[in-house]
């Protein structure tokens, strides 16, 4: 007996003696379940809401279309502005093939940029040979593009190599501001009248145009129900997510989400990039003139997530199990350093002013973006790191 | 009691065998040389991921790391059609074959060819060009399809035409009697914008390479590629490797051409605003014309998106991306079949042309990637690779059957990085062995070698290959 447990003794001390390193206990499962439950919960949460603005877009939409006047355009725009807010949000639920942006995710239809606007649309210009343009653009070109649905939207986003990029939200809010043709500030400046079917409208092809906004709000509308349906209490990719065997790997992917939008999208796609080069209208909304707002939803979305609660559209928040929680577990220091950090991360992010493509070009607004880009980027380093305490890894620089 | 005892020793015996690696021969012993496996030196990064090949050396300094998140951001932007408003990027076309740098080098991984004779090529383009009326040997651009087809345009434009890629199976047989099976491809130029090719058009289809280490590859003084040259086969040994000197746009003089299948740019600067005008549309400073030939009227009659349409700044950046991605570490470098394969590939002469290790000199923008020990597995010079191989279409310097010996570092995580292993200028290898198998010419001694291989000796090569 003595000499067995001996053996065994020795089992354990050379098997620990293969392994490659450490392994940390996991979290307490009871707080890892409640957590990506509760993150399931604030996903679907944003998502309805998301939804819920886009479909009363969708109304003012139809709205102008039905009746073009100054104050309908407003309306819309102002829809449309409100409907970014919790989208922003969302954009924390990217990044790990989850349902926004797997094989078949909607993300590229919904949100891609640069925008193919003379792709879509009239813009002002001339030929080299100093013509004005033939319009060949789907709104303009009738022989090409007979009909204009969702579906033949849908597919020409698709047209060539790759992404043709001709829909969601930065399609229409081109189709509502306008070219941005602005060298100071101010956004772009498309009349109503490009939408008045009457004779008296500016442009050609004011019903096409029409059709095309009302078309491509709609495709806005259907991606984001079918991202509702997949996070919705039963739904396919959220009982899957939920699962008792894919917990760690959720977890996972959640951290990893929020690094990479932090670090390599947020500060480095979005703003560094931006400031580089001081590239005119190198931003998300530029036609808008809303790109502050992209910013902050974003860095808010990171936040939202790993404390577990998200403040809805009606005013009430939810909250629950966060990302924290499960941290804290494992390093309170580093899960509070995280959480200090991301509050100054959002107030950096608060304090850049609009519009965005006029603080880029000098002092402070340079020093208040590069500040919010070393907090965001810092950020990402300390979630990766975190990742590491929860046992596993990711590069938040690789999105 | 005592068989206790001899059960524990025996036990600590297996498991303290299990902890260590596998036990090395002493010939092979001889074949491992300490830090071959930093393939990049300083510049080598540990990743063995799908984003193996998509990381800044390690070594940059100062700024360079942030200048290389703006450059990877232009490198996978699509570029839209002008005017748009986000006026930096606008200017694809009028002909493109791609909108962005990483929709061919996706990751910056290498391309692919067709998997059927339907599907319309993205990573593999065609060069094109007629002899010269005046010149002999020269070549000049088709007056209607220019020095490339462009399969696709903007609205408005008609694209050039359509290709359609299929093979021909080629059998063979090794010494030991296994056979194997190689595809000769052969390439059906449809729907043509002006018209079937003349019949003197020459025609070169090109692949995408995999980006990585090409500053160090920047880096190698020209006395050391010099030393490599061999161009009257001076010792004899059946391999002579010559310089192509080609066009500096920057200098404006003859310079040794180190980049392409071809070996026909000179810096990475250079190929990079080649690559913008040819493929994307996009002209620069470098390269300021449009990529309309003489004679395509709707194509020189649109509109432009700036002159030149890619700013010195993004050039700037996109050049620095590409100059700056790491080479990654090899694995099992000192296993003892890898080390096996590794003697074999230097015995069956490989190494003439895939040189295993270089120090490089002084890159005058890297500091970083100076005076570094490098394990490439090229001589960056040209080879007859024999009439198997040959495209017929001569390129500065180069002949129509020579070719750059690519550099052979990352090859083994290619089928990570990009999901496939086809290799070659076209992508007709399926794999190492049929790369290996194709080579003629200068290297058909190597390629006999192989062929007289044993099973397990041309498996230890292919081990070898992969550990890279």
């Amino acid at each position: 007996m003595k000499n067995f447990s001996f053996l065994l003794l020795l089992l354990i001390f050379f098997f620990s003696a293969c392994e490659d390193d450490e392994t940390p206990d996991n979290p307490n499962e009871a707080t890892l379940q409640n957590a990506v439950n509760h993150y399931a919960e604030l996903v679907h949460a944003n998502y309805e809401d998301a939804h819920a603005d886009a479909v009363l877009l969708k109304a003012k939409v139809d709205a102008l279309v039905a009746n073009p006047s100054e104050n309908t355009l407003t309306e819309a725009k102002n829809a449309w502005l409100a409907a970014r807010e919790p989208y922003g949000q969302t954009e924390a639920y990217r990044f790990y093939g989850g349902p926004i942006d797997d094989e078949d995710g909607p993300e590229g239809q919904l949100n891609a940029w640069p925008l193919d606007e003379s792709y879509i649309d009239y813009v002002n210009t001339t030929t080299n040979a100093g013509e004005v343009p033939d319009g060949t653009n789907i709104i303009n070109s009738l022989a090409e593009f007979p009909e204009i649905t969702k579906g033949v939207i849908a597919s020409l986003n698709e047209n060539g190599s790759e992404t043709n990029v001709s829909s969601g939200y930065h399609a229409v809010e081109f189709l509502l501001w306008g070219q941005d043709l602005s060298s100071g500030p101010g956004g772009g400046e498309r009349p109503y009248t490009d939408y008045v079917t009457d004779g008296n409208g500016t442009n050609a092809n004011q019903e096409r145009r029409g059709t095309y906004l009302k078309e491509v709000t709609q495709l806005i509308v259907d991606d984001l129900q079918s991202l509702v349906d997949e996070w919705a209490p039963g739904g396919a990719f959220r009982t899957s997510f939920t699962a008792d065997e894919e917990l760690d790997n959720s977890l996972s992917n959640i951290v990893s989400g929020l690094g990479k939008l932090s670090k390599g999208e947020l500060a480095g796609e979005r703003m560094y990039v931006a400031l580089d080069l001081v590239s005119k209208e190198d931003e998300h909304s530029c036609f808008s003139d809303n790109t502050h707002r992209d910013i902050v939803n974003n860095a808010l979305g990171i936040q939202n997530v790993y404390l577990g609660r998200y403040k809805k559209t009606d005013g009430s928040t939810l909250s629950g199990t966060g990302i924290y929680d499960v941290l804290k577990l494992e390093d309170t220091v580093l899960a509070d350093e995280i959480k200090t950090k991301m509050e100054a991360s959002v107030a950096a992010s608060q304090a850049i002013q609009a519009p965005f493509d006029q603080e880029i070009l000098a002092e402070p607004g340079k020093t208040r973006i590069r500040t919010a880009i070393n907090l965001l980027r810092e950020q990402g380093d300390l979630l990766a790191e975190a990742a590491s305490v929860l046992g596993f890894t990711f590069d938040p620089d690789d999105i | 009691m005592k068989f206790s005892q001899g059960l524990i020793i025996l036990i600590i015996a297996l498991l303290h065998m299990a902890c260590q690696e596998a036990s090395e021969s002493p010939w092979t012993e001889d074949w491992k040389e300490e830090g071959e496996q930093f393939s990049g030196g300083d510049a080598t990064i540990s990743d063995e991921s799908v984003n193996a090949f998509g990381h800044a050396a390690p070594n940059l300094t100062g700024d360079k790391d942030l200048q290389f998140v703006t450059g990877n951001s232009f490198f996978k932007r699509n570029w839209v059609t002008a005017p748009a408003s986000t006026e930096d990027l606008d200017g694809l076309g009028p002909l493109f074959n791609a909108r962005s740098c990483s929709s061919c080098h996706d990751l910056d991984g290498r391309g692919a060819p067709p998997l059927s004779p339907d599907e319309q090529p993205v990573s593999l383009l065609f060069r094109l060009s007629k002899p010269s009326p005046d010149i002999a040997w020269e070549t000049i651009p088709d007056e209607h399809y220019g020095e490339q087809l462009n399969t696709l345009a903007i609205l408005g434009i008609k694209p050039e035409g359509d290709v359609s890629v299929s093979y021909q199976e080629i059998s063979g047989t090794y010494a030991d009697g296994e056979t194997y099976s190689l595809r000769k491809p052969n390439y059906a130029f449809k729907n043509l914008k002006y018209g079937a090719f003349s019949h003197d058009m020459m025609v070169s289809p090109r692949i995408a390479p995999q980006m990585i280490g090409l500053g160090l590859l920047e880096a190698i003084d020209e006395a050391t590629l010099q030393s490599f040259a061999d161009p009257d086969d001076a010792n004899g040994d059946g391999i002579s490797g010559r310089i192509n000197y080609v066009e500096d746009r920057i200098t404006q003089k003859k310079s040794i051409g180190r980049l392409g299948w071809k070996a026909n740019q000179p810096s990475v600067r250079q190929q990079i605003a080649s690559a913008f005008r040819g493929d994307i549309g996009i002209t620069s400073s470098l390269f300021p014309e449009q990529p309309c030939a003489s004679q395509d009227e709707d194509c020189l009659q649109s509109i432009s998106g700036g002159e030149p349409e890619l700013t010195e700044d993004i050039l700037d950046r996109v050049t620095l991306y590409s100059e700056t991605l790491a080479v990654p570490i090899r694995r099992n470098w000192n296993d003892a079949v890898v080390l096996q394969g590794k003697s074999l590939f230097n015995q069956s002469g490989c190494t003439s042309c895939h040189i295993a290790t270089i120090k490089t000199g002084i890159h005058p923008d890297y500091p970083e990637f100076s005076d570094q020990t490098i394990h490439p597995y090229t001589d960056l010079l040209l080879h007859d690779m024999g009439e198997g191989l040959a495209d017929g279409r001569p390129d500065g310097e180069a002949s129509g059957t020579e070719w750059k010996t690519p550099p052979l570092w990352g090859i083994g995580l290619m089928h990570v990085v990009s999901g496939h292993t086809f290799l070659l200028h076209d992508g007709r290898a399926r794999n190492m062995e049929e790369a290996i198998l194709w080579h003629g010419g200068e290297a058909q001694k190597s390629q006999q070698a192989f062929v007289n291989m044993s099973k397990t000796e041309r498996e230890a090569v292919l081990k070898f290959l992969e550990s890279l």
